[in-house]
């Protein structure tokens, strides 16, 4: 198989993985330096693509500039292969790279997606990466790039500080809920990108790479493996996950998965279903060993 | 520093605004009665300050408006970057000056050995948090991160500089002056720090309110043992609260000593305007 | 639940596919075609151009094609179809000050060298919507453009003839500059301008960086807080030192004989230097007018003053209005940018939701 075979037969003669050679090492220069100093964004010139910014440009071009022909790719949305962009940005990486893709975390080099990370730790030789709207966590006290770069360099987090010590006194604990602002090697406090509560012991300490793009904001970011990525939390009010007590899958039943709510179409009843759907589907086909059920 | 009681060393700090010249320093000063150099309009703010400020000393900087006195204390709190001179603190960065070190370290000494009390309450405080707020913020600067602990001593400061505990959570906009600059003090406390700054602290407040604010300082001071610099333009307050005095003109020290022998005979023909036009 | 979602997901997104396109082409009218877009639509043309920010007005007039008329939606293509290019040389910075004058105008003063030529501007037009365009026939069409050749006296009235000698329209500018009434252009050689499409840039950004910015910016959103500027929200009162429209020629360096030049072709561009208040320099004694400098592909007035107007407001060196915030100004303006953002919520956020219901859920003490 060549180069020639992969790419579709007529319309536009796209490179491989679409951008071109030059973009992509672009792209690998900026996630180099983001390796180096983790939690860091470093900026980078993240040209247009033919999807619309703040639906997954910065993701797709750290995939496009890292996939080989030999990659194994899956793509995610809320936890959902199936979810219609996750499908949407696999259409167009299979057209431009004809790559082999799957719906079993396990058997995926690079994993791009959306806001979630899969139930099943990832392992050495993987690569998640997540697609992230507002990459400066400092945003939530900082309207200005100027000064929250200003901050992050002379390591001023006070006013960040400052903010959840307002939420719990006004609120009891800390309120916010997903994109929970982590500290990176006990240095720089990034946004894990939409990530729930659920998903963010999965990056501290990890065997896999994690890599973080905006392509709207125009930056990269990144979790080297075995790297502590650590929730801003008070000594005295320990961080907690989202509360799924005495709730379970009815696809699959398990009771230890991030569960998304449904409402049935015709009864309006809810019920609780995995959002990993990869995951959900290996325990259901017998394929994996549950780790906790509701039934056998 | 060889005096072991010394806490704070200042050799020749100056500030200048403007492009200078080769005649900004003869043209401008306290013979001239002026800040700005003639020939090229730079302004001389401070020239040539040195002081040493010993542990549990405080020190008075008295002068009228352009003396320099606020733009002293500005620099060594870090707020300006001094343009000549240097900066010592006992136990800080063996021996090194401070004025030349990065920004990132300037915030970790200001943080752990500084407080600062401002005349405006806009500058020392923000107005968009709590009260508590604004305190706490001293101390998550200091990485105390325990919550109730935070709580705690936020509640220990502000009862000691007498805020009513009710007023915690209460945003600084709908209290008074008086009790702005209360939190300003509490806040400055925080971390117990050897050197505490105070610039015209009650100038803005009224004259009631202004002795007891006086009188909190005093009593803190005495509990606490740390060194102060007050700034006034008020030789009132100074003979209340230092121990020495710096007089300031134009950006220059024109006399200095015990703030009694300076109030009893001032030598300097401005030192003895001051103290004769004092109430 | 994956393969099946994944097949539900891709036959919606085909189905929709199909529908926009059904949308597009019904109706009993006659398929629309470029050509008649490039002829008859062109301040969208231009509009979709300098968005897009390739001037291309046959690409531009596909886009709008291919998206039923969306203006966003068609600049977006542009953009998108531009970054498959490849670069092949960077041109010789253009000289407006030689282009074939279109339309020429200056509100500083009543008459000026080389004189105010008024061109084609709907701004003296009576807003009355015209009924009888309803009923306009091809043939009413090519002898209105036949009485129009035939109306004016010589062939050099007709718009894309011979030019009027460049020379003749020296800039208002120049004039006040000589005068000494604005500040002198810098001197000495400025460098190569910052690329926002091939660089990454930060902020505070230097002049040639915030003026790519903005002459990519989506009209409304420059429009807008330009507005705010001229109107309270900041001091910029501007006046129009001059306006022009017209055709630049785009030149590269010969790529054999050094030292020369070779024009490619020409542009269509608007070019707008306002006046606004007077400033003292840093170092200089006496005060000057502040400039501030608009332009654009294609023709399109109110962004190319509205541009201007907040190129002066960004030079304000202590910035307290959101017209005078680059960040605010630079980082809201692109179109592509906005609407994209704006519309990714419609994506799925169940999961981060889910995360906001436990949050809300746990403050309340209520659980299923």
């Amino acid at each position: 198989m060549t180069l020639q075979d992969l790419l579709p037969a007529r319309g536009f003669q796209y490179n491989f993985a679409f951008i071109d050679e030059g973009a992509k090492r672009e792209v690998r220069r900026a996630l180099l330096k983001a390796v180096a100093l983790p939690g860091h964004q470093v900026p980078f010139a993240s040209p247009e693509l033919p999807i619309a910014r703040g639906w997954g440009t910065g993701g797709l071009q750290v995939t496009m500039s890292l996939i080989g022909p030999n990659d194994v790719l899956k793509i995610i949305d809320q936890g959902c292969d199936g979810s219609v962009n996750a499908v949407n940005l696999r259409k167009l990486l299979v057209a431009t790279t004809g790559v082999r893709t799957t719906f079993d975390s396990r058997e995926a080099t690079l994993m791009q997606s959306r806001h979630r990370l899969p139930e099943i730790p990832m392992t050495e030789g993987q690569i998640a990466v997540l697609q992230v709207p507002l990459p400066e966590p400092l945003r939530l006290v900082e309207p200005s790039e100027v000064e929250t770069r200003r901050m992050h360099a002379e390591g001023d987090y006070a006013r960040m500080w400052v903010s959840l010590y307002e939420d719990v006194v006004q609120n009891g604990s800390v309120s916010l809920s997903w994109g929970y602002p982590c500290r990176v090697n006990d240095s720089y406090i990034m946004s894990p990108s939409p990530l729930p509560r659920w998903d963010l012991h999965m990056l501290h300490q990890a065997e896999h790479l994690t890599l973080l793009g905006a392509g709207r904001e125009k930056r990269v970011y990144a979790v080297p493996p075995h790297t502590s990525v650590r929730p801003l939390e008070f000594d005295d009010l320990p961080f907690t996950v989202e509360n799924f007590a005495g709730l379970s899958c009815v696809r699959c039943g398990s009771t230890d998965t991030f569960l998304d709510e449904i409402y049935d179409e015709e009864t309006g009843k809810s019920f609780r279903v995995c959002s990993d759907s990869g995951y959900c589907d290996l325990v259901r086909e017998g394929k994996i060993r549950v780790r906790s059920a509701a039934h056998a | 520093m060889h005096d072991e009681t010394v806490l704070v060393a200042a050799r020749n700090i100056g500030k200048t605004w403007g492009p200078e010249c080769e005649e900004c320093r003869v043209r401008t000063g306290p013979e001239q009665g002026t800040n700005i150099c003639p020939r090229c309009g730079t302004v001389v703010a401070l020239r040539d300050i040195s002081f040493e400020l010993h542990e549990g000393e405080i020190l008075g900087l008295v002068g009228e408006s352009g003396s320099g006195k606020s733009t002293l204390v500005q620099c060594i709190y870090f707020d300006l970057d001094a343009t000549d001179g240097r900066l010592f603190f006992r136990g800080c960065e063996d021996g090194e000056n401070v004025m030349e070190l990065p920004r990132i370290q300037k915030r970790r000494i200001r943080g752990r050995l500084m407080g600062m009390v401002y005349q405006n309450p806009l500058c020392g405080l923000r107005m968009d948090i709590t009260s508590g707020a604004n305190v706490a913020e001293k101390l998550l600067e200091a990485d105390v991160f325990h919550f109730a602990r935070i709580r705690a001593r936020a509640g220990e400061l502000l009862a000691s500089t007498e805020i009513p505990a009710a007023y915690m959570d209460a945003f600084p906009r709908v209290l008074s002056g008086g009790m702005q600059q209360r939190i300003q003090i509490a806040k400055a406390l925080a971390n117990n720090p050897p050197l505490v700054l105070l610039d015209e602290v009650t100038s803005g407040l009224d004259v009631s309110v202004q002795a007891r604010v006086l009188d909190l300082i005093r009593e803190l001071q005495r509990e606490r043992g740390m060194s102060m610099i007050v700034v006034s333009h008020d030789m009132g307050v100074i003979r209340l609260l230092a121990d020495r005095t710096l007089v300031l003109k134009n950006g220059c020290v024109v006399e200095r000593g015990l703030t009694d022998q300076i109030l009893e005979d001032p030598q300097h023909p401005y030192s003895q305007l001051l103290v004769h036009s004092t109430l | 639940m994956g393969y099946v979602a994944v097949q539900g997901g891709i036959t919606a997104i085909e189905n929709s596919q199909k529908l926009n396109r059904y949308l597009r082409l019904r109706g009993s009218s006659a398929p629309v075609s470029v050509a008649q877009i490039m002829d008859q639509m062109g301040p969208l043309v231009d509009r979709v151009m300098s968005e897009g920010g390739l001037y291309s007005p046959f690409h531009a007039a596909l886009a709008l094609k291919q998206a039923s008329g969306d203006p966003l939606e068609a600049s977006f293509l542009l953009r998108a179809y531009r970054s498959t290019l490849r670069r092949m040389v960077d041109s010789l910075p253009v000289r407006t000050d030689g282009m074939r004058i279109l339309r020429r105008i200056s509100s500083a003063f009543k008459t000026i060298p080389g004189g105010q030529v008024l061109g084609s501007t709907s701004d003296y037009e009576q807003r009355i919507l015209d009924f009888s365009l309803a009923e306009e026939t091809e043939e009413a069409q090519r002898a209105a453009v036949r009485a129009f050749a035939a109306s004016v006296a010589t062939a050099a009235g007709l718009p894309d003839a011979a030019p009027l000698e460049p020379e003749r329209f020296r800039k208002v500018v120049s004039n006040l500059r000589e005068q000494g009434l604005v500040a002198p252009s810098p001197l000495g050689d400025p460098g190569p301008p910052t690329d926002i499409t091939q660089e990454s840039t930060a902020f505070p950004l230097d002049r040639s960086g915030r003026l790519q910015m903005l002459a990519r910016a989506e009209t409304g959103g420059v429009l807008a807080l330009a507005y705010s500027s001229m109107r309270g929200y900041g001091s910029v009162h501007p006046t129009v030192a001059e306006l022009r429209v017209g055709r630049a020629q785009v030149r590269i360096p010969h790529p054999f004989r050094k030292g020369e030049a070779v024009a490619l072709g020409s542009i269509v561009v608007t070019e707008v230097e306002i006046v606004a208040s007077v400033q003292r320099l840093e170092g200089e004694e006496t005060p000057t007018f502040s400039l501030g400098y608009g332009a654009c592909f294609g023709h399109n007035e109110v962004k190319a003053i509205s541009t201007a107007v907040l190129d002066r407001a960004m030079k304000s060196p202590s910035p307290k209005d959101p017209a005078e915030d680059q960040e605010f100004v630079l980082l809201h303006t692109d179109g592509i940018e906005s609407s994209g953002f704006c519309s990714h919520f419609k994506l799925p956020h169940y999961v981060t939701f889910q995360a906001d219901l436990d949050r809300l859920r746990d403050m309340r003490g209520d659980r299923e």
